[in-house]
């Protein structure tokens, strides 16, 4: 890759896997639960945290030096919450049904944990590119979990993906409902949401033993 | 009556935690030990108590459309609530700073116990999640909104003391390696959220309850807009409110 350094790359690709925000940092997790009913929702929320992260992750990164300690923290909501409101008037704009049904997870952008964790773990210390390679890279590792769990739960709670029958129509019972297939309706629910992120994390950690606590 | 009814619903069918999910983060890093528990549980009410109704104030005297309109005829039809992030956010950063240095102050003791809570308050998602959940589900009333504070936030307590509890003595158990840890505590709150859903139907009575569920699944099914249809309804009952709850995850 001639444009970025191995280092950087790593920038990206560790926070996918390895330092995954979501199942090893335990970062945003509110949002990953609470919107992936469908996958179209979970796309456009990973969308949204990654543009805020990595937007707001050069701007922190080019205020560092000169936002005094003490008060960085009201410095950063008020980045993220400017950030946020952009993002929300956008989605407003372009596609009404969605930000509804996103409803008030949109403005919790705001206090996602990855947000203000990045800024205070790597911004704060970082060069403007390289902040912006670690915001995408962890935007990109959110967005992977909420995609992953996004696919299972709408693939079985509703048997479509994205809004398309994938496995035929329930109604008419066509494709795998004509064998008596039925939706999981359960999926649906939150509860299963947890228990979805739950054992995608056992799956992590059984394939890599550093990842165990104790 | 229905500030009671308001008020068991946001503790139990409502429940910060178990059914939006909000401030996941810090219940799972803060949830180790009963005792730290419960400081920051208590801190979260404490906040809660504060902001909920102060945001409240702010929604309905300079946010809303029109609400400006105190300020005479000119004002009427200024719309400032794509404000609202902002201001809110900005309540909460400066109120927890405050009741920091007054707690300080006033009462050592208790600083010393919720203070190190305190700043990890302002990005708490629960605590920004009131607010916006008090402003989308448009409860009418400060009144009501005080109680809604005080509601979620005993609600959040009482969801990370559990947990918390259950964490200690899991310690004994002999979990599978790769779920000990951060794994368990995902599925056993699923399960304890699948537990509080039961008290879905504890306002309604037992036939209206019946029927609500049905109505949640089948919204739930449908799947198109879910939180948007108890809010374009003008809650004036706490019933839709209620119906919503579900259906908003």
């Amino acid at each position: 890759m001639g444009l970025l350094s191995k280092k950087d790359s790593r920038l990206i690709l560790d926070p996918l896997a390895d330092n995954n925000p979501i199942t090893i940092q335990v970062l945003g997790i509110c949002s990953a639960l609470a919107i992936t009913a469908q996958l179209q929702a979970a796309i456009v929320m990973a969308i949204s945290v990654t543009a805020v992260v990595a937007i707001g992750n050069v701007v922190i990164s080019l205020m560092r030096n000169v936002i005094p300690s003490k008060i960085r923290i009201i410095v950063q909501l008020v980045v993220v919450a400017v950030l946020v409101i952009i993002v929300d008037l956008i989605l407003k704009a372009y596609s009404y049904e969605l930000s509804k049904t996103l409803s008030v997870f949109v403005g919790l952008i705001i206090t996602n944990c990855i947000i203000m964790g990045r800024f205070e773990a790597f911004a704060l210390a970082n060069g403007p590119w390289r902040s912006f390679l670690d915001g995408i890279g962890n935007g990109a590792g959110y967005g992977l979990i909420l995609v992953i769990v996004g696919f299972f739960r709408e693939l079985f709670g509703s048997g479509t993906l994205l809004g398309f029958k994938v496995l035929g129509d329930p109604i008419e019972k066509t494709g795998l409902y004509a064998f008596g297939y039925e939706n999981n309706g359960f999926m649906l629910l939150s509860p299963m949401a947890l228990i979805v992120v739950g054992i995608i994390i056992w799956v992590q950690r059984s394939r890599n033993k550093a990842l165990i606590e104790d | 009556m229905e500030h009671l009814e308001l008020f068991l619903k946001s503790i139990f069918i409502d429940n910060m935690v178990f059914a939006t999910f909000l401030g996941m983060c810090s219940y799972l890093a803060v949830s180790k030990k009963v005792t730290t528990a419960v400081g920051l549980g208590a801190a979260v009410i404490f906040v809660m108590l504060i902001t909920v109704p102060l945001n409240w104030l702010l929604d309905h005297y300079l946010l809303q459309p029109g609400a400006l309109a105190w300020l005479g005829e000119d004002y009427a039809d200024y719309d400032l609530s794509f404000l609202s992030f902002i201001m809110f956010i900005a309540t909460i950063a400066t109120m927890v700073q405050l009741v920091e240095i007054v707690v300080e102050k006033f009462s050592p003791s208790l600083y010393n116990s919720l203070g190190i809570f305190l700043p990890l308050i302002a990005v708490n998602c629960a605590i920004l999640g009131g607010s916006l959940f008090m402003q989308s589900r448009e409860i009418p009333t400060l009144g009501l909104a005080t109680v809604y504070g005080v509601g979620s936030g005993i609600g959040w307590f009482l969801a990370i003391l559990a947990i918390a509890a259950i964490r200690e003595k899991i310690r004994y158990s002999n979990v599978p390696p790769a779920l000990r840890g951060l794994g368990i505590t995902f599925i056993i709150t699923g399960l304890m959220a699948i537990g509080f859903m039961s008290f879905g139907g504890m306002l309604t009575g037992g036939d209206e309850g019946g029927k609500k569920a049905e109505k949640t699944i089948s919204v739930e099914k449908n799947n198109s807009q879910p939180s948007t249809i108890g809010n374009s309804e003008a809650p004036k009952k706490e019933k839709v409110i209620a119906s919503n709850i579900k259906v908003n995850e």
